[in-house]
């Protein structure tokens, strides 16, 4: 049982959860500011003073535009691809027991749970020594590995509540495979491969680290932002970028969060 | 008769009907269906690579062609050991791993206790999102975020000469090893960068773990005469450790991984990740690179084993 919710929590804990709290969300917010300062040489604080300008030289910006545009490809590509391969993983994990299953979900969870270097240095040289040039689809194949596991989670939770019931009573009342799939495993498991893909998206969106050994010359969006930060060329652009970034994320993991509330908070009480 | 007849029901027409049944017979058919593709797209793409990548840690590079040399050998790994340069880079990703996680679990055990006991309702939905959105949010941007924050004309070092405290910071910067010319290219810079990335990951397990301690376990502690500190180092805490070890896999792993942090926020001095990069890249030393990744993979796993020991993994 819970503890009686009048209880009183102890001043400096409430002061540390707050401060930490602060501390993850205030340099996200310091982000927001520097996008309209008029300070173009330095990070000079406190801003001198406010201007819209920025938006429009960035609006204005080919690079900026090719870079999004092959990002939101990459995700887009990788999304798909991942959402097949995680789904039936998924369904095959969590429908049936055989031999061996405790390792496929190792295999799964492996991409994500090495270092991002480890994952890119091991697909470039694999490229190398099949002699695949860089392309869009080293990016995606790099992108849908890592993004297989979002989804796979995502789905493997849905598949656990959906009683395996309802699939054998509408194929008892003479369904075939496809209409089952079709119309009562699919409405039972939308909105949670809709909130996995959503974060296999944005996953993908922000990747840079195994990016840059598939990419090679290309530029997504962080690697555009890489450079700026290794090399700063422009940056009220980057300010601009950055917070496009943190605001197209933002819609993802929200509209992801509302999806699964429910079910989740389930699960947790459940524990 | 006629019902009988209509309860079982004729066999589904059509190559779709006669897939279904063959599917409902057989299950094991359905499942090899299901996890060939993507077996096969993790066995070969990833699995492959590393394995790839694994086989060329035993290759060498002639140093004079700049050619690698396609015959077994343990040449690098002996290069990579006997080098004190490279030993010094290992200990140094290490050590910084390790700070780091003992600061994330350090932050994040407030922020994971007060949501786990005291948050109800729209506060625990608040301090969810306020935990998700940060881990979510784009990577580099945090980043860059710092870099504000850090730089020299930045927000940090207005706000300690605001408060004329300046002095504070040039003593702090003037330590040996932490400090430096400026905290974006010392070793706390990166310290802190990695931190704020990481801190999230610690959060969400410890969160799940204090949410099992049953009250009635304090309770029972705090009638039993125990003073609060005691009630947490004797319960909350042991039962608390198997979350922050899971958390710690993450903040572990991912800063030993990391090559961008240190270079865009930190001393000139190299990381493992670092190495790695610049090995494959311009120095186009493939199989050193490929030994370097080695180290924090027998490091994870070495890791990983203990933390299974502990209990870590249901905490997960």
């Amino acid at each position: 049982m819970r503890s009686d919710p009048n209880t009183r929590s102890p001043l400096t804990l409430k002061i540390a959860a707050a401060a930490g709290l602060l501390f993850m969300h205030l340099p996200i917010l310091l982000i927001f500011v520097y996008a309209f300062t008029t300070e173009e040489k330095s990070y000079q604080w406190p801003p001198p003073g406010f201007t819209l300008r920025w938006l429009e030289v960035t609006w204005n910006r080919a690079d900026v535009w090719q870079a999004l545009w092959l990002s939101v490809r990459v995700a887009a590509v990788s999304t798909a691809g991942a959402l097949v391969l995680g789904t039936l993983c998924a369904a095959a994990v969590s429908r049936s027991k055989f031999f061996g299953r405790e390792s496929i979900s190792l295999l799964v969870i492996l991409p994500i749970a090495l270092p991002g270097i480890i994952t890119g240095i091991a697909l470039r040289s694999a490229f190398n020594l099949a002699d695949i040039p860089f392309s869009f689809w080293t990016i995606v194949l790099g992108h849908a590995t890592f993004c297989i596991v979002v989804v796979y989670n995502n789905a493997v939770a849905r598949f656990r509540r959906t009683s395996g019931n309802l699939i054998e009573a509408s194929m008892d009342l003479g369904a075939n495979g496809f209409q089952t799939l079709r119309y009562v495993l699919m409405p039972n498991i939308a909105t949670a491969l809709l909130a996995g893909g959503m974060l296999a998206f944005a996953l993908s969106f922000d990747e840079v680290i195994v990016t840059t050994f598939t990419a090679g010359q290309q530029a997504t969006l962080p690697i555009w932002m890489l450079e700026e930060l290794v090399r700063p060329r422009q940056r009220p652009v980057t300010n601009v970028v950055a917070m496009v970034v943190v605001l197209v994320t933002f819609l993802p993991i929200l509209a992801a969060y509302y999806l699964t509330k429910g079910g989740d908070n389930l699960a947790a009480r459940e524990k | 008769m006629s019902t009988a007849n209509a309860a079982i029901l004729p066999p589904r027409s059509g190559p779709s009907g006669a897939a279904s049944d063959a599917f409902w017979r057989h299950p094991t058919l359905l499942l090899f269906l299901l996890l060939t593709p993507p077996l096969l797209w993790l066995g070969i793409v990833y699995l492959g690579s590393l394995l790839a990548l694994l086989a060329q840690s035993f290759f060498s590079i002639d140093h004079f062609t700049g050619r690698i040399d396609y015959s077994f050998t343990l040449d690098t790994y002996r290069e990579l050991f006997t080098t004190p340069a490279n030993i010094d880079i290992i200990v140094r990703t290490v050590l910084m791993a390790a700070s780091v996680t003992i600061a994330s679990a350090i932050i994040a055990f407030p922020i994971a206790y007060y949501a786990a006991r005291y948050a109800r309702g729209k506060w625990k939905a608040l301090f969810y999102l306020g935990v998700m959105l940060p881990l979510w949010s784009s990577y580099l941007v945090k980043i860059y975020a710092w870099k504000l924050i850090l730089a020299q004309e930045g927000i940090l070092n207005w706000i300690f000469h605001k408060l004329h405290l300046y002095w504070l910071m040039d003593a702090y910067l003037s330590l040996p090893v932490i400090g430096g010319h400026s905290l974006s290219i010392s070793y706390t810079g990166t310290f802190l960068v990695f931190v704020y990335i990481w801190l999230p990951y610690m959060i969400l397990p410890l969160q799940a773990s204090l949410e099992r301690v049953p009250d009635n376990l304090l309770e029972a502690s705090s009638d039993l005469g125990a003073k609060p500190s005691e009630t947490f180092w004797n319960v909350i805490f042991p039962l608390a450790l198997p979350g922050a070890i899971a958390g710690s896999i993450f903040t572990f792993s991912l800063t030993l991984g990391d090559y961008i942090v240190p270079g865009v926020i930190g001393s000139s001095r190299y990381f493992i990740g670092q190495v790695v990069y610049a090995q494959q890249g311009t120095a186009g030393n493939i199989p050193l690179a490929a030994a370097f990744t080695i180290v924090p993979m027998v490091i994870m796993g070495f890791y990983l084993w203990m933390a299974k020991r502990m209990g870590a993994f249901d905490a997960l």
